[in-house]
């Protein structure tokens, strides 16, 4: 087993924990650790390819994996360790160490004296709102279709409903659009947009894509792959208004409703 | 193919049951089967409860075949590895009118032989489940209802099975059976025909279209719901159903939602036999509720049905009964985990993150006896895929790793079978 300890220890190497690494060390600490699962650091930033960050920080319009680079650089001068391919299973609060495990080193066993916990969100999922229907192929959270559009270079689907307005699936309906996929339609059961207006002009009515507030998907069918949605409007209590439903043909269904924190360990 | 001693139709639990246990003996057989798996359709979607036969309607052969089944699930899952747990059951009376039933449920328990039930009062069924409602009014306790992993059950079947010489042809769909002088003579399937001496219907929904092929249809099979939608009144009514049990239940404890169709038979209740009209075929109709329980003494049962029809079965002196699952990563310790890794890095790289299932296990699981070759097919061994990200996670590291293993391109790799593709193709790759 690979014995170690530090000071500090990150998990998660997403903006969070590289700003908190980058901070950490800069007030005087002197080993500090960043422990990574992927095979680099930046988090989910290294597959949000669009631009828009930075404008805050560094007054200019960055991609995600060029805002990650202006942290990432910083990592090595300072002298901040990481572990990256390793992937935290347990915390021993007791001990104050955590167990990873990772493919070259086997299982890590680290000690702390303080531990920062930057493992970044999971997205809602179909289960987690209980949309009825069918089980087919072609259901993705908005961020798994990013990461096999962005990152492996596949595209899932040519015709789609997104259901939630988060800025994800905007950002994920424009996408598609500049792949050459037909977004049919984005469904929020809100009034309200669940995201930036400013991702709703950029990536929705500049690119013709019909966004339908106090609606949802009641119903999604389909056998193998999914065939088509029922859409349907609702109430004030977000009940599906009887008579207001129709269908819509498509091969794939994005969620966008939500994140979770990942807080598992 | 060359003549068969015997062909299955069906890798549910009932006909990969049946090909372990005759595997047995010196016999050629296949399993055929419409899936890209192995599993089944109501093997799949079910409770995984072995069932006592407590509640079994006295003196009819599911009563016996279940009853004689749950006993033997401790020997079964040691010898095929899989997730088996006496967990003990209380059945609840919420209402005055279901309280007044127990004694009576409680003799028809004694009626199909299972003798050690136990009355509750309230006090005592809160004392064994303290989140029961405060509504129940009694119950009985019936110790050894028990679960079982009725995927990996299949699968360690089918597996075992396979060892010990079965053959399996998957994505094979019966369309015909041949008869000739009142004999079976073929199977006839959409990829060729198997000439055989017996086939062994166990189609489970589709029992009666395959009865027909004989002309041996006295019953019709028909789902006991429309389709496997899964629909918002089913929704509230399991909520509401188990609300009543368990107050303390919220929706948002919930990971996903399936749902499954029982093949009910008109008329009701388990037939199996071998038809006296067309030799060599044997029927395994009206397993509705109960085919993940009896799955075991099912086959053993229909093992002498073939003995009495003529077919010799002389016991291999080869048959190993014994199969390993796949490495239980999650349930070793850390020193374990560690030498595995060092043996095989592949250990070391997680990748389902809810389930803690390992690159290491995948390929185990690919390249199998009986391969793994979809996205469901990995998650209904492993488990990657039913936690609460629901593959959100995972699902896009094992297409590439099925892909890989498989050494076919991304875009064939499916959720179940063809036409359940994943992938659309590549991406413009910014062209
Ligand atoms: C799909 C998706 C798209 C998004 N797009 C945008 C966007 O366009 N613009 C925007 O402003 N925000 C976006 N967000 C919101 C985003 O969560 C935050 O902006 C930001 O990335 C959060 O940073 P973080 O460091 O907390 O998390 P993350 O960037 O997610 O980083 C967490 C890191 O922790 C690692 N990790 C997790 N668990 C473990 C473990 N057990 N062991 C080791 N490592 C672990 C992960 O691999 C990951 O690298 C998006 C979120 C998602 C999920
Ligand atoms: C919701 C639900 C909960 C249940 N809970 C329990 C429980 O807790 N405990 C319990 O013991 N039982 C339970 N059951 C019952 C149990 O699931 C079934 O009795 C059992 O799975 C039946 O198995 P089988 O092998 O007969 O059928 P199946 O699993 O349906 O297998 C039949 C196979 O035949 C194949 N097939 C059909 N036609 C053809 C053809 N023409 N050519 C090739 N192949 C063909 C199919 O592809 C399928 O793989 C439950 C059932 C449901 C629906």
């Amino acid at each position: 087993m690979f014995e170690t300890n530090y000071d500090v220890v990150i998990i998660g190497a997403g903006p969070a924990g590289l700003a908190a690494a980058i901070e950490t060390k800069k007030v005087g600490t002197q080993k500090v650790l960043l422990v990574e699962r992927d095979h680099t650091l930046g988090g989910i930033l290294q597959q949000c390819i669009h631009p828009g960050f930075g404008l805050h920080l560094f007054d200019e319009e960055l991609t995600g994996p060029e805002y990650a680079y202006r942290f990432i650089e910083q990592i090595k001068p300072l002298g901040i360790d990481v572990l990256l391919n390793t992937m935290v299973l347990d915390i021993d609060r007791d001990d104050n160490r955590i167990y990873a495990v990772n493919r070259d080193k086997g299982v890590c066993n680290i000690g702390y004296k303080s531990l920062v916990l930057a493992m970044g969100c999971r997205e809602r999922t179909r289960g987690a709102i209980a949309i009825p229907g069918t089980r087919p192929a072609g259901i993705f959270t908005a961020g798994t279709a990013q990461r096999y559009i962005n990152m492996q270079g596949y595209m899932v689907g040519k015709e789609f409903v997104i259901l939630g307005s988060g800025d994800i699936g905007m950002i994920m309906a424009r996408r598609l659009t500049l792949e050459g996929a037909k977004v049919k339609a984005v469904v929020e059961i809100m009034p309200y947009l669940a995201g930036l207006t400013r991702n709703k002009v950029q990536c929705l009515d500049d690119f013709d894509i019909p966004l339908y507030l106090r609606h949802t998907i009641i119903d999604i069918k389909g056998k193998d792959r999914v065939e088509k949605v029922t859409v349907s409007k609702v109430d004030d209590n977000f009940n599906p208004i009887k008579g207001t439903e129709w269908d819509i043909d498509c091969d794939t269904v994005l969620l966008s409703v939500g994140l979770i924190p990942e807080n598992e360990l | 193919m060359s003549m068969m001693d015997v062909v299955i139709i069906g890798a549910g639990a009932v006909g990969s049951a049946i090909a372990r246990e005759l595997s047995r003996y010196e016999l050629k057989v296949v399993v055929v089967d419409k899936n890209e798996d192995v599993g089944g359709d109501a093997s799949k979607s079910n409770s995984g409860i072995v069932h006592t036969g407590y509640d079994a309607t006295p003196g009819t052969l599911e009563s016996r075949l279940v009853v004689a089944a749950n006993p033997m699930f401790d020997k079964l899952a040691k010898e095929l590895d899989i997730p088996f747990k006496r967990c003990g059951a209380i059945l609840t009376a919420v209402t005055q009118e279901e309280y007044e039933l127990l004694p009576e449920l409680f003799r028809k328990s004694h009626k199909n032989g299972v003798y050690d039930v136990e009355m509750l009062t309230a006090e005592q069924a809160r004392n064994l489940e303290p989140n029961i409602s405060p509504e129940v009014k009694g119950g009985i306790y019936i110790p050894r209802e028990s679960i079982v992993d009725p995927f990996a059950l299949v699968v360690a079947y089918a597996e075992n099975a396979a060892m010990n010489g079965v053959q399996f042809k998957l994505s094979t769909k019966v369309i015909d059976i041949q008869v000739e002088d009142g004999k079976v003579t073929k199977v006839v399937t959409d990829k060729g025909e198997i000439p055989t001496r017996f086939v062994i219907n166990a189609a489970g929904l589709y029992t009666d279209d395959i009865a027909k092929m004989v002309g041996q249809c006295d019953f019709t099979v028909h789902p006991d719901k429309e389709d496997y939608a899964v629909t918002s009144e089913g929704l509230e009514e399991i909520i509401e159903s188990v609300r009543r049990l368990l107050p303390a239940a919220s929706p948002k404890d919930t990971i996903t939602q399936y749902s499954g169709l029982r093949p009910v038979k008109t008329p009701e209740g388990y037939k199996i036999e071998a038809s006296k009209e067309v030799k060599g075929y044997v029927g395994v109709t009206g397993v509705r509720s109960t085919g993940v329980t009896a799955s075991v003494s099912i086959a053993a049962y229909v093992a002498d049905i073939l003995a009495d029809e003529g077919l010799d079965l002389k016991p291999k002196t080869n048959f190993e009964p014994y199969r390993t699952g796949f490495t239980k990563f999650n349930e070793l310790s850390w020193k374990e985990k560690d030498e595995l890794i060092k043996r095989n890095p592949l250990y070391g790289h997680v990748i389902c993150r809810c389930e803690t299932v390992t690159e290491g296990q995948i390929v185990e699981a690919i390249h199998r006896p009986i391969q793994a070759k979809s996205l469901d097919a990995i998650k209904r061994r492993l488990w990657a895929g039913t936690g609460r990200c629901q593959g959100g996670f995972c699902s896009p590291r094992i297409v590439e790793i099925l892909a890989r293993e498989l050494n076919v391109p991304a875009e064939t790799i499916t959720k179940h079978r063809k036409g359940s593709e994943i992938l659309t193709g590549p991406n413009r790759l910014g062209d």
